[in-house]
């Protein structure tokens, strides 16, 4: 496995200025290399979602560092991190986040829309994106008229359209069932294999289980992580 | 590993794209509160177009009736005895160096019209006699409806000329020759019906006969009750000063010397004021319509919190966000202006050709009606869109369900 970080946390907090403070991320530090599958693993509230946020720079960390795709994120302005998410980093979402009206082959587009690229350049990509996502018969099929695992591979197909650094997924089955869950989870293994890097956020063990390498995280802590094992 | 990093950007076809969603996916919506801003530009643009085509109209009837028309009567106040010019008063005008033509006018009191003999006495239906100069069509620009208007013969004889009114009230309908109408006791020929006078609306209630017949043939004294100036139209108004001094020198105060022309451009004036309000109504029409927009947009920030964080997922920067929704209130009102516009000119046709005016819109109320329309789209966008921009894409991803 080639083994240069795609992205990598330091030492990284994060805390919500509510009264009173919640502290959600405490001191995270983990490393994702190219080509790798990554399950960060853990219950309700432990701070997953915030963690994906931080590593899709969605959001800045009170302190720690981040870099992704060689870029240090305290250095770079709001703009920067916009710039870096549409050229680098692709998202799952658990609620799909699809636009209702639009087909799947401009939804599966609209992930390079902030690109610059002109619609039909992101069409013909878009096409073959959702072709590795196993919805090449559904190119015209308008969003709302797809289920939910059909919806889930279109924007999984946005997500990678670009070939970007890394895709963060976020509860990318919570709303399957299982049968349907379980061909997502193929999927994600699959693109991985053709060479996407993924990190797969889940409270779901199961999954994890699948997943050549996963992390626990635990009240905004790292309690466990598969490689550590590897190295030790 | 410091490599460069390539910045957001957005094709600018795409950013019209973008703006355009909420529209394509919210029709009724959008329609609604487009109608807003299209019924106040509406309303402008047609009451400028009307006011525009109506002053044209004024100023091409002014044109063909010319403004150079003075008319002088004796005065009808308190303690005035005749109600009558001198007799030589049209002599005395004529010396006037800058007037050009006068007419004399010179009502038959004792001579009543009468369809035929059977009629009661003192039915006239509010038809007057009056004995007019030959020179009197010319000079009120007046045409005739059917028949012809006297000559030097047929002024001479008992023939008299219907107004407009007058013809509809005695019923004559057209002119064969042979009809007659029962005039000062006698019969009279009529040779001709008139259209309607713009410069001197009460000889339509008027049967009309030559000088001469209501001297021969009523016993007309032949003194001028009105006399019709046409003047050098540069000297108007310096004939107008010494018009009353001239046409009666012991009692000017008893002469009214007006131009006629002078009531149509009173009545455009007056309608000017309604232009006022009117234009008045429309902008707080299009001032409620920014309004309805601003809140359709403010709503649409909120509902569409998850397509606002997925965007910025998606690379987009606040910028991006920003002329999405600034762009959709613009396209909004853009549309309302335009179809106001469209309307507006639309009714300024029907109603002018209603009235055989030719249609004119101010080109500066069809820009100024885009204009202003986009203006207001501006102002109510700018709100919603600095909000959508400012919402973090972490509130906007998490509170979306
Ligand atoms: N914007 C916020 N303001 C305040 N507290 C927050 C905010 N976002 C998250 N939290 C809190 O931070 C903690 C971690 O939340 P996070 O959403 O990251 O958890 P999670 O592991 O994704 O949970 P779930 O499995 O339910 O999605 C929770 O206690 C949550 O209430
Ligand atoms: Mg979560």
């Amino acid at each position: 496995m080639p083994s240069e970080p795609v992205l990598s946390l330091h030492n990284v907090f994060k805390e919500y200025p509510t009264t009173p403070v919640v502290r959600a991320l405490r001191g995270v530090s983990f490393a994702v290399n190219s080509g790798e599958l990554v399950a960060v693993v853990g219950p309700s509230g432990s701070g997953k979602s915030t963690l994906l946020h931080i590593m899709g720079t969605l959001d800045r960390p009170t302190s720690g560092e981040v870099t992704v795709a060689g870029f240090q994120v305290s250095q770079l302005s709001d703009k920067d991190m916009s710039s870096l998410r549409a050229h680098h980093i692709g998202f799952v979402f658990q609620q799909f986040h699809l636009l209702s009206g639009f087909t799947a082959l401009d939804n599966v587009a609209d992930g390079l829309l902030y690109t610059g690229l002109p619609l039909r350049t992101r069409r013909e990509m878009a096409e073959v994106a959702l072709r590795r996502a196993g919805m090449g018969h559904r190119l015209d099929h308008v969003a709302t008229k797809l289920s939910g695992g059909e919806r889930q591979r279109v924007a999984t197909a946005r997500a990678l359209i670009g070939n970007p650094s890394i895709v963060l997924a976020d509860e990318p089955t919570g709303n399957l069932d299982s049968k349907t869950s379980d061909a997502i989870v193929e999927l994600i293994e699959e693109l991985n294999e053709s060479g996407t890097t993924i990190v797969v956020i889940t409270h779901n063990p199961e999954i994890a289980e699948h997943f050549p390498r996963s992390v626990g995280l635990r009240d905004g802590q790292i309690e466990y992580d598969t490689s550590w094992k590897d190295v030790a | 590993m410091a490599a460069t990093l390539q910045p957001s950007s957005l094709h600018p076809r795409d950013l019209g794209r973008t703006a355009t969603v909420g529209l394509r996916t919210r029709k009724l919506r959008t329609a609604l509160s487009a109608l807003g801003i299209m019924i106040g530009i509406a309303a402008m643009v047609g009451v400028l177009g009307l006011s525009e085509s109506s002053k044209s109209e004024l100023l091409a009837q002014l044109d063909r009736l010319g403004t150079n028309l003075l008319t002088v009567e004796a005065g009808t106040g308190i303690g005035i005895g005749t109600g009558e010019l001198p007799e030589e008063a049209a002599g005395m005008i004529a010396q006037i160096g800058p007037v050009e033509t006068t007419t004399v006018v010179s009502a038959v009191d004792d001579a009543d019209v009468y369809r035929t003999d059977y009629i009661p006495e003192g039915q006239t239906g509010g038809i007057s006699v009056q004995a007019v100069d030959l020179t009197l069509l010319d000079t009120l620009a007046g045409s005739v409806a059917d028949g012809q208007w006297f000559d030097a013969a047929t002024g001479a004889y008992p023939t008299t000329v219907l107004g407009s009114v007058a013809a509809e009230r005695l019923g004559v309908t057209e002119v064969t020759g042979t009809e007659q109408v029962w005039l000062g006791n006698q019969w009279f020929t009529v040779i001709g019906i008139l259209e309607e006078f713009e410069l001197a609306p009460d000889l339509d209630r008027a049967a009309m006969v030559g000088l001469r017949a209501a001297t021969d043939y009523l016993g007309d004294d032949g003194v001028p009750t009105r006399i019709l100036v046409r003047v050098d139209p540069d000297q108007v108004d310096a004939v107008m000063g010494v018009m009353a001094a001239t046409a009666n020198p012991e009692n000017p105060e008893e002469v009214e010397v007006a131009r006629p022309t002078d009531a149509l451009e009173a009545k455009e004036a007056a309608d000017d004021a309604l232009t006022a309000l009117f234009l008045g109504l429309g902008a707080v029409a299009l001032l409620v319509g920014g309004v309805g927009i601003a809140n359709v947009m403010v709503i649409s920030v909120l509902e569409r919190r998850a397509e606002i964080g997925l965007r910025r997922a998606l690379g987009a920067t606040k910028r991006h966000i920003a002329s999405q929704f600034l762009g959709e209130a613009l396209l909004l009102s853009g549309i309302g202006g335009i179809g106001g516009v469209l309307a507006g000119v639309a009714v300024t046709t029907a109603y002018a050709r209603i009235r055989g005016w030719s249609a004119l819109v101010p080109p500066i109320a069809i820009g100024g009606g885009i204009a202003a329309a986009l203006v207001i789209g501006v102002v109510a966008g700018l709100y919603p869109a600095i909000r959508a921009a400012r919402m973090s894409p972490t509130e906007a991803l998490r509170t979306a369900g």
